[in-house]
């Protein structure tokens, strides 16, 4: 049914529909009208068989997951930047356990300094737990996507997270399509459990494993996002008939089949970035894009078929290797390993700024003429930063960096972008 | 023809379960019992903790038809009793991390509600470590949403598995490794701690009760009443630690019985936030002879004797022995 | 694509009314997006939302920098935060008051170069008659409807249904008709 709402609570809707037994979650901005309007649907009765729990951190969110997980029920849980570091312990712990939890991530920077605006760090800070992490690119894609996580995730004795953009699409108005109840059943089987705390038939989890079997339990967690590889896209075939849309799947291509020049993102920036794209093909550059959902397992084999053949490839990424410069310009350059071409990495909307049409045309203008450093910060203000630089070079005690920019810059209640 | 039985008699397992009625011996005495915490695990000689969670699991199976699900943290227990490929527990069990076993029992109890299994009850367990320390906060959470989970604490009074250091449940004066017996204060400080327990009725939960493995009929009767009820209650167990305190592995069940005895580790039971009994102390015996034979407190002992420090120790059970009126 | 940008204050059902704006779109079977864009999350500090309507899936993603029409809930923020930024030519302006442009210091900006569609509506004082709250999204909405034309009096109406409990309900789209009367007297002046 077609419906106007919040991003969060077409989630909300989407969660509920798979029938989750266990929900545990701490708030955190922008993922509390998730988890709010899920509380409100257990609360009235709507859904059903499902304990709401109320907990006291994003730790004890995770721990509560894991209990409720091991013991055979349908978990889900929620959060954000600073509190997917708080339970960064027990989101290893999840992953190692063979635990199919899903989560939402609305996506947040990580602070210091804090920051409750858009930015990819935190997903990426866990990117190497061993957690599978899907991108949404759309309000619908991820109401999409949390029905194929469960189903993936089941399936593989993996949790998911599925990643979407905190403001610029939790708290974003937009038409969605949300599935009937029957829909969401033919697609999403009930859990099956690989092991469960049951009195029936007690077993241990969670020893000890030692040098003699480590690595294998570690290659075998590997293994199985590998396998994830074959079996995202055939979910969301099954998806595509069984819905009767495009969603989710390792990567999506947009005009990038013949193109000179193809940009790489995650999440809702590529909305933006096919408008450009479009403005620019009318004008007969030769650009594209490839929007990558399935951030672990990393697509490389998809990816390099996508871009080989281009000329150059920018990859815009929402967050930053400090001291390195890209994270997904990592992946995307070994998905292109032995190929030459031209490799350009730009770091963008840190902390929510928001990113222009404007800025990405005379972006992808100067990437179409090789006029682009290694490493870009979008829309950096240079004058700023010189100055910071300048003034810190005078003296030791400068005092914090943040607060002087901060007080450079002046009040930004009159800002736009 | 009824016949008093003086409690000497019935102290040990031998002699008192053979005199009792079947009903009143202990989970122990009972062919059927579980073996929760089966024989082959490699806790040390004397380890007070394997001998406390036999009997506390063990209990709480007969307690609840053996519908029990464990939850362990990181600590000596989860290392000594699943030592891969084996493992010793007879039960479901679940080892998560270090600081979440009561969110993880949370989680597992709230399993059982969506699954309509109200049969099935949950314990959290872990040592002084993972529950005064890196456990608190959700330890506290648990309480403060009355989840139905029993959380056991097997508490040895340091880090020991780690190598024996210094936690909030570390009594003033004891040695640890970042407590060491050196300088004008030796051993650990006088005026830090916490008493869980009481925190634990300070949240109002349904029952809260402290142990000993120096009397095991009463720590099974505590928590077979404990599964009786249902919302979050808190047992608190004294499980002496040879390693870790320099004792002989044959003294572990005389320092227990020591420690109750001096008033240092009072044995009482609270609902909903108040003491409703403790057990009394048949004859009072001074710290000294505690602390004495121990010798993560050998510093306060030699050739001159820290008098202050041992009497402030005393004073620390004379204070407990007034507040529980242990002595009436 | 038609963009708005609405300004105000925390508190003032800014968000919300970008909301009821992207609904009422939906209802009459086209597509809209509607956000905001927060700074601190408290009540009093300036906020803005932004709503685009098309006909067609919309996939841009950045704030409105060049809104087609400008909606101002609070006029205090008019010589404080830089409202005008982005307005093109002939754009739509619709402000929060009972007071004229030349009362507001606008006047010249009125009968400028830009050739503004600038539109008074006593939002407050409608919210106050009809609902007995001073927050003004709702009659700003209706006026919206009547100077531009790009959602019709119906389909807010059955926005605002949606979107508040029956009674409150009713007395907002007695704030709402009112609103869109008066703007629409306003609409031939505007348009000349």
């Amino acid at each position: 049914m077609l419906k106007q709402t919040e991003g969060s609570h077409a989630v909300a809707e989407a969660v509920a529909l798979c029938r989750p037994q266990v929900i545990c979650a701490y708030p955190i901005t922008p993922q509390t009208h998730i988890v709010e309007g899920l509380g409100e649907m257990v609360k009235a009765g709507e859904l059903t068989n499902c304990e709401f729990i109320n907990v006291e951190s994003e730790f004890a969110a995770m721990s509560v997951a894991i209990g409720a997980s091991a013991a055979g029920v349908r978990t889900y849980t929620a959060t954000s930047s600073q509190g997917l570091l708080f339970m960064a312990e027990a989101v290893y712990n999840a992953a190692g356990l063979g635990l199919p939890i899903v989560m939402t991530i609305g996506n947040r920077a990580i602070g210091a300094p804090i920051n409750i605006w858009n930015d990819h760090s935190d997903s990426m800070s866990m990117r190497d737990a061993g957690w599978i992490q899907l991108f949404a690119e759309t309000n619908q894609e991820a109401l999409d996507l949390h029905i194929q996580a469960f189903r993936l995730a089941e399936e593989l004795s993996c949790p998911v997270m599925v990643c979407m953009d905190g403001f610029i699409l939790t708290h974003a108005y937009d038409r969605v399509d949300v599935p009937t109840q029957e829909q969401v059943d033919a697609y999403l089987p009930p859990y099956q459990p690989r092991q469960i705390l049951d009195t029936a038939d007690p077993v241990s989890i969670g020893a000890l494993v030692g040098p003699e079997a480590f690595t294998e339990v570690r290659y075998l967690q590997h293994h199985k996002q590998l396998r994830a590889l074959g079996l995202i896209p055939q979910l969301a075939a099954a998806f595509r008939e069984r819905f009767g849309r495009d969603s989710g799947g390792l990567i999506r291509s947009y005009r990038a089949e013949d193109a000179e020049t193809i940009v790489v993102a995650l999440g809702s920036v590529n909305g933006t970035v096919q408008e450009v794209v479009d403005e620019m093909r009318s004008e007969g550059s030769l650009i594209g894009s490839v929007s990558i959902c399935s951030f672990r397992p990393f697509p490389l084999a998809v990816l390099r078929e996508a871009l080989q053949h281009a000329k150059r490839v920018v990859v815009l990424e929402k967050c930053l290797a400090v001291g390195l410069g890209g994270i997904v310009s990592d992946g995307v350059r070994k998905s292109l390993s032995s190929i030459v071409l031209n490799g350009y990495t730009v770091i963008a909307g840190l902390g929510g700024r928001a990113i222009t049409r404007a800025s990405l045309r005379r972006l992808f203008e100067d990437a179409e003429r090789d006029e682009l450093e290694q490493v870009t910060f979008l829309d950096l203000n240079a004058d700023v930063v010189s100055y910071e630089l300048e003034r810190e070079s005078k003296a030791r005690r400068t005092g914090p960096t943040a607060e002087a920019i901060l007080r450079r810059i002046g009040t930004v209640a009159s800002g736009i972008g | 023809m009824e016949e008093t039985i003086k409690f000497y008699q019935t102290g040990t397992f031998t002699v008192g379960n053979r005199l009792l009625k079947e009903d009143q011996r202990s989970v122990q005495a009972d062919m059927h019992r579980t073996n929760s915490l089966n024989s082959g695990h490699r806790a040390c000689q004397g380890c007070g903790e394997a001998l406390g969670a036999r009997y506390a699991i063990d209990a709480a199976m007969q307690a609840t038809g053996n519908q029990l699900i464990a939850v362990n943290a990181t600590g000596c227990l989860e290392v000594f009793s699943t030592p891969y490929p084996e493992t010793s527990w007879q039960i479901p069990w679940i080892h998560s991390l270090f600081g979440n076993a009561a969110a993880v029992a949370s989680g597992v109890a709230a399993a059982q509600r969506a699954l309509g299994r109200t049969d099935v009850r949950v314990i959290a367990q872990g040592g002084d470590g993972g529950t005064t320390d890196i456990g608190f906060g959700c330890l506290s959470g648990m309480f403060e949403r009355n989840d139905d989970v029993l959380y056991i604490c097997y508490d040895n009074e340091a880090y020991m598995n780690t190598g024996v250091q210094r936690s909030s449940a570390t009594p003033p004066a004891a040695r640890t490794a970042t407590t060491p017996a050196v300088g004008p204060s030796p051993g650990n400080v006088f005026g830090t701690g916490k008493n869980v327990p009481r925190i634990a009725m300070a949240h109002r939960i349904p029952y809260v009760a402290t142990a000993s493995v120096s009397n095991l009929r009463d720590l099974e009767r505590k928590v077979k009443n404990a599964m009786e009820i249902h919302g979050a209650r808190y047992v608190h167990i004294f499980v002496p630690c040879p390693l870790g305190w320099g004792s002989a592995p044959e003294d572990t069940i005389k320092i227990a019985r020591l420690a109750v005895e001096t008033g240092l580790f009072p044995l009482f039971e609270a609902h909903d936030g108040e003491v409703t009994a403790s057990t009394p102390i048949r004859h009072k015996v001074p710290v000294t002879e505690y602390l004495k034979i121990q010798k993560r407190y050998a510093h306060l002992f030699g050739k001159s004797p820290d008098h202050g420090r041992i009497g402030l120790i005393q004073k620390m059970a004379d204070h407990n022995i007034a507040k529980y009126g242990l002595l009436n | 694509m038609f963009q708005i940008r609405i300004h105000g204050r925390g508190g003032q059902g800014v968000v919300s009314g970008a909301e009821m704006l992207s609904v009422a779109a939906f209802l009459e079977g086209r597509y809209a997006q509607a956000f905001p864009s927060f700074g601190s999350e408290r009540m009093g500090a300036p906020v803005m939302a932004f709503c685009r309507i098309d006909d067609k899936e919309i996939r841009l993603r950045e704030p409105v920098l060049a809104p087609d029409a400008l909606i101002i809930q609070d006029p205090t923020l008019l010589h404080q935060v830089d409202l005008f930024n982005g307005v093109p030519k002939r754009g739509y302006i619709l402000i929060n008051s009972t007071r004229s442009f030349d009362e507001l210091g606008l006047g010249g900006f009125a009968r400028g170069v830009q050739q503004y569609r600038m539109c008074t509506v006593p939002a407050t004082d409608l919210a106050l008659k009809h609902v007995g709250r001073s927050v003004p999204n709702v009659p700003l909405l209706a006026g919206f409807a009547a100077v531009t034309g790009v959602i019709a009096l119906p389909s807010l109406v059955a926005a605002i249904r949606q979107k508040f409990p029956a009674a409150l309900a009713e007395k907002n789209v007695g704030a709402a008709t009112e609103a869109f009367e008066i703007a629409s007297r306003a609409k031939e002046t505007i348009d000349a």
